[in-house]
């Protein structure tokens, strides 16, 4: 770990100008995945700024029926919170499949979206990687692939986003509201985190300083219509191969609005909206989801070690739709995957 | 103006409480609360596995709340209440928990144990496991490389079943299934 | 014959209470004044030189106290002596800081030392080396294969081919690969040495064998034996990785001893990737039998990976002459040499591996001849070990698979592939034989007993987590008519009487004999001092018609016939009476018979018939291992074996990219091992078994065998279920979806 100096931020402007003008602070919070990446030499900040005592702990309902996160509300309490469970389960399942009991008391929902890839060679300071050295080169490309991108990669870094958590929140549709040195702004979650591009070092759009207030969530128009499937290397407490988040909302027997996002497959939470609307008006049943999945993995591409993750992603997509439908989400404690 | 990297950075002063005894501590940044209790404290009980948030056995409560102190700088920890392992018999009396892992064989090497005790004792406060699923996946993050899983699942049925008979247990929070 | 009160009996663990109160002391944990910590730097290449290592900034960091590389080390003969270790493999053993060769990825090219900690990782940040690197090669396919010139030390070489290649009406044949696997015990590897001036050293190390530390560090250093003592009474698990002494245990001395201040050296999980793991394999087996089943040929080829500096072996293909009796029988063993580290003893070496290709090809010929796969294994039953033509000590497998099968119903198996099903997941029901060795090995111990009816035992053996400060316990007791809390065992120090590292399941079989024997010489000497009493009641007493019971030294017969400990002791003016203690195999046992632990495993899957996702929910394991000693800490070492042999079949592989030679997924996030929520359902089953050749106690030992056949188990039940035949582990989503 390398040699950083510590100032604890009581009020959010506070941070802000903490942070200020420095590229190399950051703030710092549940740390789960910060401290990891400062052990491993990844992350070097020159500065770390406690935003923990920031009043952004609370999980209030908004003016419109939705909920908002505070940026510091802890993944287990967003999780096990009354109101997510009952009106938000998607995004308590989510969660529940993300790490373990421990890493979700310490992280935080504004943390969760900040997670860094677990891409080996972004991890490993011996090989050269355009996230963590801009023009060093990529790695993965060539190399061991097997938690890699599918999907919206680019010849710069075929990394993938880890967050269980927010794949559920982009099928939500959930804001983002940030606030920095010009003052606050809401970033709609589809545009939080970027495809790497040319320029993979940025995760998302956050500008240099800014800093995550809350997840807004719209109102609930799911039900019981929604689910979660993660695939992984073992049953629990391991990344996602591929993971699905699905919210389908019935009427009259028709899918009268669908959300569908990946998880594991790309450098962000992979949703087309396109998709999503052609599936409106359908019947539920194996023939549209078939084509829904098609057409979200129109493009995928494997590196090798990762190819089957685009026919496991197909199959993933199918059942989770058809477990959306039925309105049988799946457990996260119960191994055996609901039908 | 940052300080040179060969600087070293400026110690902090905290408090720490850990198993009911408070603590003024001089700490560095960098310090975990895991070093902090393991080479400052001499409580090792507290185990380093992974210094990375991926064995589970340096699964410490903070204030009440399970969590991987490698993970955790102590300076963020200023007046927290801490309790490992050491701090769960009372009186020389074993924890309940502690006393099921020995009849149930729960261990082996015994260098995930205390971590996968406080964990097991943070499950049971936390509720929200019932079954015998529940309980494996709560606990999925404590690793034991000795294989002791199922004792340990075993050892955890038998205290759960033990406080609800006593009325100890309070309220079960469903679990994630119930809220659909 | 000793009294039986608790052995046999389930106890639980003596060590217990200090394991759950976190007050048991693990190497990292000896708190010592004045102490400096050591953090290793590890070079990023896997092949060349080092050509420069630029320490300036590293120097200046407050706290910093020495940093030692090839070039920045004592100036001394240390590095001409000999750094082999009792299991070392042929070769010239890896030396940290020697020179500027690069060996393998992760090979530690730095060492350094401040005053804290958090000061002595920041500073390693600041450590830059520069390399001439060559081109690694790290892929076992591609390397040459050779037959290793010098077998290693305890390892046969596979035996000459029996019979000719003949046309078996029935023939199965496949390649099978086993991956890089690492032990990764839940505790670093960590060692605090303290140089304790007038050429005297302590080191608090993490290892399977004090003694074989001890004098790796007296031979390196030039110092007597008795005066470097290593410690480890408690190991946070080894599985193999502690037998041969790490680079943490050597640099720690050297670093303790260079600044004459204790130095403490932990690795990080990462470099847990640089000390030995399981060897890749490559293997082919071809298996020829008749149309009842009855094997004609056993062929099985295996390639094992080693290092280019040593030439690591294990036995992974003798089984399969040893298993099944075959007219003919032709076994090879090759190595290829890559630029990684020597791999090392991992759990049930060799066994793990070859097993599972026997196995899992043996399963190929039932399905083949359509015979079911219990039957196919009683129809090849050896009676006699066919490769040596001798009698087994004993050998209850027969009973295994039935008691197995019989716990497990497998009589209600339908043979054909995915013909079983709970709803939309596929069913499969997989069964397999394990073998280990039935190891007895030299041993000595201590025993000594005061005058207040209290015991100590002693020997220098390790309790890994395996028990063995327990059934040594209640051997004791047993043996001295003593409760079990009269009794103390120490364990893990090199002062006490010799032990031999602890591994390949041998320590219960020979620690508990010498503890046995220790007990029985104390009270021998007992009884001299009891025959010198004015009228003693044992005057005309044999050692064997003696027992010791409650303090009495009492006639087997007629217990009122006897002498106090007390006034035993009073009569030789003692205050204490010991006796040493040692197991000393019979050879001619060894020559007249063959000894062996065996097992039935039986597994059933349940496998997601669309997503491939494969749950173990039931696992038996039939275990014949002669006496059990203590089935509660037996039964667990074998519930840990069956989740080992699990992560090998479904979790386990360290990823290389041949680019760099170095394994990229190095932590236990990306490195899987099962967690909780991957195990169900494991019973075992003790299947009675009389041992009378072996040792005096009848033990075998239960360390390794839960492993063996485990993983090949899993993958009949996985073929069983999907009708995907896996020969290449782990057996991973990717690897069964195109056939579903």
């Amino acid at each position: 770990m390398n040699r950083f100096d510590y100032v604890r931020a009581d009020s959010v402007d506070a941070a802000i100008r903490a942070a200020a003008g420095d590229p190399a602070a950051r703030y710092i919070a549940g740390g789960t995945n910060l401290v990891d990446l400062m052990k491993y030499g990844v992350e070097r900040p020159s500065l770390l700024v406690d935003i923990t005592q920031l009043p952004l702990r609370g999980i209030e309902e908004t003016s419109d029926g939705g909920l908002r996160l505070g940026a510091l509300a802890g993944n287990s309490e967003v999780a096990f919170d009354a109101r997510v469970r009952e009106r938000y389960p998607l995004l308590s399942s989510a969660i529940l499949a993300g790490a373990s009991q421990q890493l979700r008391n310490a992280a935080t929902t504004g943390g969760n979206l900040l997670q860094r890839t677990r891409c080996y060679y972004f991890y490993d300071v011996a090989t050269p990687c355009n996230k963590r050295e801009p023009g060093s080169g990529c790695s993965a490309i060539g190399g061991r692939t097997r938690i890699h991108a599918i999907l919206g990669a680019s010849d710069a870094c075929i990394a993938t986003h880890p967050s269980d958590m927010c794949v559920a929140l982009a099928a939500l549709d959930a804001t983002v509201r940030v606030a920095g040195r010009d003052g606050e702004r809401a970033i709609p979650f589809g545009e939080f985190h970027r495809l790497p591009g040319d320029a993979p070092e940025r995760d998302n759009n956050l500008e240099q300083g800014e800093i995550i207030l809350s997840v807004d969530l719209p109102p609930d128009r799911f039900g019981p219509h929604h689910t979660y499937i993660k695939l992984r290397d073992r049953l629990s407490y391991a990344f996602a191969l591929v993971s699905v988040a699905a919210a389908l909302r019935l009427e009259n027997g028709a899918i009268a609005e669908a959300r569908l996002a990946l998880g594991g497959v790309a450098h962000r939470p992979w949703r087309k909206p396109d998709v999503e609307a052609s599936l409106t008006g359908e019947k539920p049943g194996r023939a549209a989801f078939e084509r829904a999945a098609a057409e979200l993995l129109a493009g995928a591409r494997g590196q090798g070690d990762n190819d089957f993750k685009i026919d496991l992603a197909r199959r993933a997509i199918i059942r989770a739709l058809g477990q959306a439908a039925a309105g049988k989400p799946q457990s996260q404690s119960h191994k055996r995957l609901e039908p | 103006m940052r300080a040179s990297s060969t600087d070293l950075p400026a110690t902090i002063e905290i408090s720490l409480s850990v198993n009911g005894r408070r603590h003024r501590l001089s700490v560095r940044p960098w310090d975990t609360l895991l070093d902090v209790l393991r080479d400052t404290l001499d409580l090792t009980g507290t185990k380093k596995g992974c210094d990375q948030g991926q064995c589970g056995a340096c699964t410490v409560l903070v204030d009440g709340a399970r969590i991987n102190s490698c993970l955790a700088l102590a300076v963020m920890k200023d007046g927290a209440e801490v309790t490992t392992v050491e701090g769960l018999a009372k009186d020389g009396e074993l924890h309940p928990i502690q006393r099921a892992f020995i009849t149930h064989d729960a261990f082996q090497c015994g260098y995930c144990t205390p971590g996968q005790i406080c964990s097991a004792v943070a499950l049971i406060a936390e509720g929200h496991a019932g079954t015998r699923e529940e309980i494996r996946e709560m606990m999925s993050g404590n690793l034991c490389r000795c294989g002791a899983y199922a004792n340990i699942i075993d050892a955890i049925e038998q205290v759960m079943g033990e406080q609800a008979k006593g009325g100890a247990r309070g309220a079960s929070r469903p679990d994630e299934r119930t809220a659909r | 014959m000793p009294q039986t009160q608790h052995v046999g009996a389930e106890r639980d663990r003596v060590d217990g209470p200090a394991k759950v109160t976190g007050h048991a002391r693990y190497a990292a944990e000896f708190p010592v004044d004045g102490l400096l910590y050591g953090v290793i730097v590890t070079s990023s290449i896997a092949r060349g030189r080092i050509t420069a290592i630029d320490l300036d900034a590293a120097l200046a960091v407050p706290g910093v106290v020495q940093i030692f590389t090839h070039r920045r080390r004592p100036e001394s003969d240390w590095y001409k002596h000999d750094f082999s270790d009792d299991v070392a493999p042929p070769g010239q053993p890896f030396r940290a800081l020697y020179d500027d060769v690069v060996h393998f990825s992760g090979q530690p090219i730095a060492l350094v030392v401040a005053e804290e900690f958090g000061i002595a990782r920041h500073a390693a940040t600041l450590v830059k080396a520069t390399y001439q690197a060559a081109t690694p090669e790290t892929d076992l396919q591609t390397v040459a294969h050779y037959t290793p010139p010098k077998a290693r030390n305890g390892i046969a070489p596979p035996p000459a081919r029996r019979g000719k290649a003949g046309d078996a009406p029935l023939r199965v044949e496949g390649e099978f690969r086993t991956p890089f696997e690492y032990q990764n015990p839940m505790e670093l590897f960590a060692a605090t040495a303290v140089w304790d001036g007038d050429d005297k050293l302590t080191v608090y190390d993490k290892t399977q064998g004090v003694q074989n530390g001890q004098n790796q560090l007296a031979k390196i250093f030039g110092l007597k034996p008795d005066h470097v003592r290593v410690v480890s009474h408690y190991v946070g698990g080894a599985f193999g990785a502690g037998l041969r002494p790490q680079y943490s245990l050597f640099l720690s001395a050297m670093a303790a001893r260079a600044l004459e201040r204790p130095v403490r050296v932990v690795l990080t999980r990462d470099q847990m990737w640089s000390i030995g793991g399981r060897p890749a394999t490559i293997q082919h087996v071809r298996l020829g039998a008749g149309p009842d089943g009855k094997l004609q040929s056993i062929e099985h080829d295996a390639v094992g990976s080693t290092s280019r500096y040593e030439d690591q072996q294990e036995n992974i293909v003798n089984w399969s002459g040893l298993l099944y009796p075959a007219a003919t029988t032709s076994l090879g063993y090759k190595l290829g040499k890559l630029d990684l580290v020597t791999p090392n003893d991992m759990r049930a070496p060799g066994a793990a591996s070859g097993v599972f290709a026997l196995e899992c090809a043996m399963d190929e010929l039932a399905s083949e001849a359509g015979i079911d796969p219990v039957e196919l294994r009683l129809r090849n039953y050896a009676d006699r070990d066919p490769a040596e033509d001798k009698p087994f000590t004993s050998k209850e497998l027969r009973a295994a698979y039935r008691l197995g099968a019989e716990k497990f119903g497998w009589g209600e198996r339908n043979p054909a592939p995915r013909s079983m099903r709970d709803g939309h997941e596929l069913v499969g029901w997989g069964m397999a034989t394990g073998v280990w060795e039935a190891l007895y090995v030299p041993h000595t111990a201590r025993a000594t007993l005061t005058a207040d009816g209290k015991a100590t035992i002693a020997c220098a053996a390790s309790d890994i987590g395996t028990g063995t400060y327990t059934i040594l316990t209640q051997i004791a007791a047993d043996a001295l008519g003593l409760p079990m809390e009269d009794v103390t065992v120490c364990l893990g120090d090199s002062k006490l009487p010799t032990a031999p590292v602890e591994g390949g399941s041998w320590t219960a079989a020979s620690a508990g004999t010498a503890v046995h024997i220790a007990c029985s010489e104390l009270i021998g000497k007992l009884l001299e001092q009891a025959r010198r009493l004015n009228d003693s009641p044992l005057g005309a007493a044999g050692r064997d018609d003696v027992v010791l019971a409650a303090g009495r030294l009492q006639l087997r017969g007629d217990p009122a016939k006897f002498v106090t400990l007390g006034d035993a002791l009073r009569a030789g003016g003692l205050d204490h009476i010991d006796a040493e203690g040692s197991a000393k195999p019979d050879q001619s046992v060894a020559e007249k018979f063959t000894a062996n632990t065996h097992s039935a495993v039986f597994a059933e899957v349940k496998v997601d018939a669309e997503l491939g996702v494969v749950r173990v929910t039931r696992l038996v394991i039939a275990v014949a291992a002669g006496k059990i000693l203590n089935p509660k800490t037996a039964r667990s070492q074998l519930l840990g074996g069956a989740v080992f042999g699990l992560g090998m079949a479904l979790h386990e592989e360290s990823m290389l990219d041949h680019r760099f030679g170095r394994f990229m997924n190095r932590n236990l996030g990306e490195y899987h091992i099962p967690a909780h929520a991957d195990i169900h359902a494991i019973d075992i089953v003790f299947v009675p078994e009389q041992e009378d050749h072996l040792n005096p106690l009848g033990v075998k030992g239960v360390g390794e065998i839960g492993v063996v056949g485990t993983a090949a188990a899993i993958a009949n039940a996985v073929h069983h279920a999907t009708g995907v035949r896996v020969r290449e582990l782990p057996i991973t989503i990717d690897k069964l979806l195109p056939g579903l």
